[in-house]
């Protein structure tokens, strides 16, 4: 080691200024990374408190069952607010209409808030409509492109553009799919507001999610399993059948299911494809079975967006409010949990 | 020129027989003929021209790149997956036909022509149905037929008495060495001709080395074995034709014992004898 004049590299090195400067750099730099986590983590704590806390008030009740299933069961109604002798009421419109049988009272003194009785439950059926048809859609046309991309086709200049491609449409803001399912579906097809024109929506939307995601999870499978598999005689597809696709199941069904989440959340693309604002009869109430596929539903998301942007506000709006919003948040965790147990299992069962 | 694969009854998986099948114009002979190989604009074999005797081992031994290993996944046309990979010239006659004309049917010749790998790859699935795997996409579908098939083949890879009592236990589950005897029994499963085998003890300890060794001994009787290996001593040991190959070329062609004791190639000898490679 060198010891000796002002000039070494040593005391360049080691001085004290220096060590200072960089001691504060590492601190700053620690700090403002630990700071914002912690902002992320209490605009998230924030969110997720409010909502549980007010919606479960809607959700859950102090005596058994312990769930408003009322909320959970019943479509959403009028409901009525209005002074009768001296007393509160508050009715939901079938309560209201037969109370009014036997009781006189002035329309002009009753309140009216939309939606704001009764329940979600035609949205939750149309949600769960629109992502079943949705993810068979995506992830049928989503795994066989993603086989043909991984397992058939040679990396050619025309592979890499497809690829660009898809990564192009996933950055595609998700009302621009809601316009481009309107203006094909609902409007060139002539499929009007339907189950239809949102299934194909959606399924477009997440079709690059799934394409990527099967894609990775095909190619993660050890080729020497397929070439073990065909050494043996086996063609490409009982290859890819037998030997390729089971393994990469996790992880296509860990993608998928987090498509769920988005395909059950997003707004944008049904509101002008399948969603209605409200519906007086449940989707399996139609004449004819085609007629299915050609009604438009009720859907979580956007009953939530209705309530809280199209009608006017008062103190009964907040009960379908919260509680959508609740309902719908416990809905996507579970999906999510689902997926992570999914997951899990899977794994365990697979390894090479 | 013949093009179309004569039928070979005796070798059809759902009919089990004699594990000598009788040789027709010997289906188990492979000649390769003045051939060149590419990977795209790169040139790996030239000119190559070897005849490989029926019912014997025949060792590919060369330094790492030499083109060992890319001439023996042109005898079952493995090379097709790669993208750009191709013959340029020459041709590879399996029992005198060409196996890289359209009329050829690769799964068939696959099912002739199996391969073990020099990671051994056992499918993430029970030993019996890794057994059973070549079997079942040939469409067999018969219980009795593959029990009979899987126990014969796992006799023959010498892996029996190791695993009759857990055949339903995963693959993975077996040893490194008892693994690679599973990717060997499920290769005789589908009653080859010929079984192609690259590099199959790299990964192996000396003693299932030693095991796999003796098991080629006995499998030459009625398979024609192409083995590709590093190990001077193994090729010595186990072969009894080798093939040395150079930088794309192959050097020198003869029976092991001429190879080992007296080779005629100046290169062949420094490789031999450990100066090079």
């Amino acid at each position: 080691m060198e010891k000796g004049g002002g000039a070494s590299p040593s005391s360049i090195l080691h001085s004290p200024s220096s060590r200072r400067r960089g001691w504060l750099l590492e601190k700053t730099i620690f700090w403002s990374f630990r700071l914002a986590t912690y902002l992320v983590l209490a605009c998230a704590t924030y969110i997720f408190l409010d909502i549980g806390i007010k919606g479960s008030s809607v959700l859950f009740t102090k005596s058994p069952p312990f769930v408003n299933l009322e909320f959970l069961s019943q479509a959403p109604e009028t409901l009525y607010v209005f002074d009768y002798e001296g007393k509160k009421m508050t009715l939901g419109d079938r309560e209201f209409r037969e109370w009014k049988t036997s009781h006189e009272i002035n329309d002009a003194e009753v309140t009216s808030v939309a939606y704001s009785a009764g329940g979600i439950w035609p949205c939750i059926v149309g949600t769960a409509l629109l992502v079943i048809g949705s993810m068979a859609l995506a992830l049928f046309i989503g795994v066989s492109s993603a086989i043909y991309l991984s397992e058939y086709s040679r990396n050619g200049p025309a592979v890499r553009l497809v690829r660009t491609a898809i990564l192009n449409l996933a950055g595609v803001p998700s009302i621009v799919f809601g316009l481009f399912g309107f203006g094909l579906f609902v409007i060139f097809f002539g499929w009007n507001v339907s189950l239809l024109a949102g299934w194909f929506t959606l399924g477009l939307m997440v079709l690059p999610a799934i394409i990527t995601a099967s894609e990775e999870s095909l190619r993660a499978v050890p080729q020497g399993l397929r070439e073990g598999s065909l050494a043996l005689g086996a063609t490409r597809w009982q290859t890819i059948r037998k030997n390729v696709l089971p393994y990469a199941m996790p992880g296509i069904l860990t993608s998928s299911i987090l498509g769920i989440a988005r395909v059950a959340g997003e707004t944008a693309p049904i509101m002008f494809t399948a969603a209605y604002a409200t519906r007086d009869t449940m989707p399996w109430q139609v004449s004819r079975f085609s007629d299915f596929f050609f009604q438009g539903v009720m859907a979580l998301p956007y009953h939530i967006y209705v309530v809280s942007s199209k009608i006017p506000q008062n103190d009964y709006t907040a009960r379908v409010q919260y509680g959508a919003a609740f309902v719908f948040l416990l809905l996507v965790m579970l999906i999510a949990l689902g997926s992570i147990l999914l997951r899990t299992r899977l794994r365990a069962r697979l390894q090479w | 020129m013949v093009t179309t694969m004569p039928e070979a009854p005796s070798h059809q998986p759902d009919a089990p027989a004699s594990s000598s099948p009788a040789p027709e114009k010997d289906p188990e002979s492979i000649a390769i003929e003045n051939l060149d190989f590419a990977y795209g604009d790169h040139r790996v074999l030239h000119g190559i021209d070897l005849d490989i005797a029926p019912r014997s081992v025949t060792a590919l031994i060369g330094p790492s790149g030499c083109g060992k290993t890319t001439l023996l996944r042109c005898i079952n046309r493995m090379n097709d997956l790669i993208d750009g990979a191709r013959i340029t010239r020459g041709a590879i006659r399996l029992g005198g036909m060409d196996i890289n004309t359209p009329e050829v049917d690769v799964v068939d010749l696959r099912r002739r022509v199996g391969m073990v790998f020099q990671k051994s790859n056992p499918f993430p699935k029970s030993i019996y149905d890794n057994i059973a795997y070549g079997l079942r996409v040939a469409g067999v579908t018969k219980r009795g037929a593959i029990n009979e098939a899987v126990e014969k083949s796992l006799r023959a890879a010498a892996l029996w008495d190791e695993t009759k009592d857990r055949l339903e236990k995963s693959a993975l589950s077996l040893s490194g060495g008892q693994q690679q005897r599973l990717c060997i029994a499920r290769a005789l499963a589908v009653q080859p001709h010929v079984i192609l085998m690259d590099e199959p003890c790299s990964a192996l300890d000396p003693i299932a080395t030693a095991r796999i060794e003796e098991l080629i001994q006995q499998l030459k009787r009625d398979y024609t074995i192409v083995i590709v290996t590093h190990n001077m001593q193994q090729a010595g040991r186990c072969s009894d034709q080798t093939a040395f190959f150079y930088l794309g070329r192959l050097i020198e062609y003869a029976t092991t014992a001429k190879i080992f004791s007296n080779p005629s190639q100046r290169q062949t000898e420094d490789y031999i004898t450990g100066r090079f490679g």
